[in-house]
């Protein structure tokens, strides 16, 4: 529910932009659609609302507030591909149903929705496969928060090399891109990703 | 980490895991929440008025009374509340800061209380948000000038040894203070003002006799005159000689202006005595007896009025000085189009250009003596422009002037005071930076703590590792672990910008060293890759275990077992040679090695050097700042 505050469109253009101000659905709706308790589904909230208190995430807070948790690199670049991914409805904002949607899946989801989520965030452009110029900006995005102090040196080709050997282990067919069973294949055969994605059972 | 995104620590958690499945290592095990209990309300009970608020908003600031353990000393078992015997109203904006992240100083507030108020619950000042930091300094500013100002008006009391001197000069500056300075004073002043009042006299003329023609007291009663001026220079003398003696710095004083003016007022005399009564320098005998008004300056002395005028002239010496070009200016131009204008009538006052200088001048300041008029009609228009203009160019400054006076005034006051302020800022900017900045070398710090606890696990001190861990809240350790993992998946590590010269200045030289084709040994269980914490980049803090000197080989070697092959997918492996027991782990890193391609290892020359015993021992490189742990 979208509920617009009065504009002053004629005179003063300085007043053009009106305050969206967005209220979610009910609490007992989040709770079907997600996995979190009424309680977790409260806390969350409250923390979202503080830090947007217009209901709405847009991509400069949304970069704003995740750069704060990488003060040594820029993860603007990250961030604004995590912007896409909770951003299902392409409107421009995040609202708190997208954004406990989101995290529902990955931190409630099964392997297979996790896994999803993660190619989903990969394809930039969502036509169902990964190409090298797509995992290039991703990787590239992820060495840029590191920032530039790091042991050892950043060397410029460490992405691409990463990358290499992403395509490696996951490019099975080897045609240059990852479709999506690729990636879960790939990803459900390797150990140490399957142990990872167990790390977020207890984020909350 | 500000308060507020503390909340979206688990979204930031979530969200790595666009990292997973690109990271060739598997991550750390997450720290884990051991007190999972839920959210509650906290009352919190001050001088009967209550609040209340969750417990995590008061925990984001672990080090203030609220967010620490420190609270628990005001808690009442009986209403179940914190009960805090304190002032209601200041306790909003403090409360305030928990919930928002900002410390905002309200304005009926007064000062003292407030920072009792901040003091109490354990918030550092600084904190002031933007918005009323200048506030709160101006007013911090002005208590303590009140302050000084009263301790000032104590300090005029005698103090118990002062010597005669310092008792003179205090008599010279504060002439309240005893008799005798009082006196001084008013005698001192009188003979200024009948030096001044004498010098006056002196020029007009007294009454004609009949047997002289009219001429001025100060020739008819030549010796009454002299008598009174010897007596004034006296008396002005002495006073000079007993300041000077007094002074405590003397070469300070007889540059001050008031003793300038003093000389000024009396040498003229004396210069006179030596003179003889010569015609050649009478003319400049003259012109010195002239200096003998500035006697009139000493009043300042007595005056405070005069000093502040004084200082504002000074100050607004250069408002005025561009007064006067700009005059300048005008007058030159109307000064030569008058002279043209007037060069063909004859018998024309205006003869030259420095002539019509004149004219201009009584013209523009609306004087109008009337003793030079243009003649010309040429020269009458111009002149109504020069008189038209002159209003302008008068009248408009002055109000100009007078309103500069007051801005000066308040911006060099206003320009103190930022000038104080901004030493202030600096700080607070370094602060907050350290703040900012404090997430990471917080985790930079914890890197360390923990390498330090993993060794003394090893030996099995206990309280030591509960003393590191201590410090580290639930917050700062969850962050702390997503920034572990993103090390893990860039198979890079944080380190500060020093350490980070230093490492690249060590990877040039070390690019062209030995190839050592020492393997590891790769039994034992592969558990981590990439650079577990055996590597660590600075120092140990606290570390009173034994140091020991490594080989310069041997640190070459270290750093050259960084970098692998480029395509050699060997997998990431820790080498874990059970023999010792050594946990001397590699870093394998994905970066191209185009200088070495070394595996790894371990100090091959370690095993010699280390003590035994069981004792832990540290070995540091040549560079002493990358240590290596081994356990034996």
């Amino acid at each position: 529910r979208k509920k617009l505050l009065p504009v002053h469109d004629s005179v003063e253009d300085d007043f053009e932009l009106s305050t969206v101000c967005h209220r979610p659905e009910g609490l007992d709706k989040l709770q079907e659609q997600t996995k979190f308790t009424k309680k977790e589904l409260q806390v969350l909230y409250r923390g979202f609302k503080n830090e947007c208190p217009s209901g709405v995430v847009n991509e400069e807070t949304f970069k704003t507030i995740y750069s704060k948790f990488f003060p040594q690199g820029d993860s603007g670049a990250y961030a604004h591909f995590l912007f896409e991914a909770f951003d299902t409805n392409k409107n421009g904002s995040v609202s708190f149903e997208d954004f406990v949607i989101g995290l529902s899946i990955i931190l409630r989801g099964t392997i297979n929705d996790r896994l999803n989520w993660a190619f989903n965030l990969y394809d930039l452009n969502k036509d169902g496969c990964i190409t090298k110029e797509e995992m290039m900006d991703i990787m590239k995005s992820i060495y840029d928060m590191m920032g530039k102090y790091t042991y050892p040196c950043m060397q410029d080709e460490a992405p691409r090399e990463h990358v290499e050997s992403f395509f490696q282990k996951m490019d099975r067919n080897n045609d240059g891109v990852v479709t999506i069973d690729e990636f879960i294949e790939s990803c459900q055969k390797d150990e140490n990703i399957m142990q990872s994605m167990q790390l977020f059972d207890n984020v909350i | 980490m500000a308060a507020g995104v503390a909340a979206w620590l688990p979204f930031a958690r979530a969200a790595a895991i666009g990292w997973m499945p690109v990271a060739n290592c598997p991550m750390p095990i997450a720290p884990r929440d051991h007190r999972k209990r839920h959210d509650e309300l906290i009352i919190l009970n001050v001088s009967g008025r209550r609040f209340q608020t969750w417990r995590t908003t008061l925990d984001r600031y672990p080090d203030t009374l609220l967010g620490s353990s420190e609270k628990q000393f005001f808690y009442d078992e009986e209403t179940k509340e914190y009960f805090f015997d304190r002032d209601p109203d200041s306790f909003r904006s403090i409360l305030n800061f928990y919930r928002t992240g900002k410390l905002h100083y309200p304005r009926y507030e007064c000062i003292s209380a407030y920072d009792e108020e901040l003091t109490f619950f354990g918030i550092i000042p600084e904190i002031i948000g933007d918005c009323c930091y200048e506030e709160y300094k101006d007013r911090k500013r002005e208590n303590a000038e009140r302050l000084q100002d009263d301790q000032d008006d104590n300090k005029d009391c005698k103090l118990p040894n002062m010597t005669y001197r310092e008792t003179m000069w205090r008599a010279f500056e504060n002439p309240h203070t005893s008799t005798m300075a009082l006196v001084f004073y008013y005698v001192t002043g009188f003979f200024i003002a009948i030096s001044v009042l004498t010098n006056v006299i002196e020029t007009v003329p007294c009454g004609a006799t009949p047997s002289q023609k009219d001429m001025p007291c100060g020739e008819r009663y030549t010796i009454a005159f002299f008598c009174m001026d010897t007596a004034c220079v006296l008396i002005f003398t002495v006073e000079y000689l007993m300041r000077l003696f007094a002074a405590p710095s003397r070469y300070q004083f007889m540059r001050s202006v008031m003793s300038i003016i003093d000389v000024v007022a009396i040498f003229p005399y004396y210069i006179g005595l030596v003179m003889t009564d010569n015609e050649d320098v009478s003319g400049a005998f003259v012109t010195l007896r002239v200096f003998r008004v500035f006697r009139i300056f000493k009043f300042s002395r007595h005056s405070q009025g005069l000093r502040i005028l004084g200082y504002t002239l000074k100050s607004c010496a250069s408002e005025l000085g561009f007064l006067l070009f700009s005059l300048t200016m005008a007058i030159i131009i109307f000064a030569t189009v008058m002279f043209y204008a007037e060069k063909g009538s004859s018998s024309t006052k205006f003869t030259s250009i420095p002539a019509s200088f004149w004219y201009t001048i009584v013209t523009m300041t609306t004087l109008g003596y009337g003793d030079m008029v243009p003649k010309t009609i040429a020269g009458k228009i111009f002149g109504s422009i020069c008189s038209l203009s002159g209003v302008l160019v008068i009248a408009l400054p002055v109000p100009v002037i007078v309103s500069n006076f007051s801005r000066i005034y308040h911006q060099n006051q206003r320009a103190d005071k930022r000038r104080a302020q901004k030493v202030q800022k600096a700080r607070l900017a370094r602060i907050r930076i350290a703040q900012t900045g404090s997430s990471c070398t917080g985790f930079l710090q914890s890197k360390r703590n923990d390498l330090l606890n993993e060794l003394l696990e090893l030996t099995g001190s206990e309280e030591e590792e509960q003393q590191l861990n201590k410090g580290m809240s639930l917050l700062e350790s969850q962050h702390h672990h997503l920034l572990h993992c993103l090390e893990k998946t860039t198979a890079h590590e944080f380190v500060d910008e020093q350490l980070y010269e230093q490492n690249c200045l060590e990877t040039t030289i070390q690019s062209y060293t030995s190839r050592s084709p020492s393997f590891s040994s790769q039994d034992g269980p592969i558990g981590t890759c990439c650079t577990r914490r055996g590597k660590m980049n600075s120092p140990l803090p606290n570390s009173s275990l034994p140091l020991q000197p490594s080989h310069q080989q041997g640190s070459l070697q270290e750093l050259s077992a960084l970098h692998i092959q480029c395509g050699d997918k060997l997998p990431h492996t820790t080498s874990r040679s059970s023999l010792n027991m050594k946990t001397d782990d590699v870093g394998l890193i994905n970066c191209k090695g185009s200088q070495i391609t070394t595996a790894i290892i371990s100090i091959p020359t370690a095993p010699s050097d280390t003590t035994d015993g069981g004792a832990p021992s540290i070995n540091t490189t040549a560079s002493s700042n990358v240590i290596k742990v081994s356990a034996l």
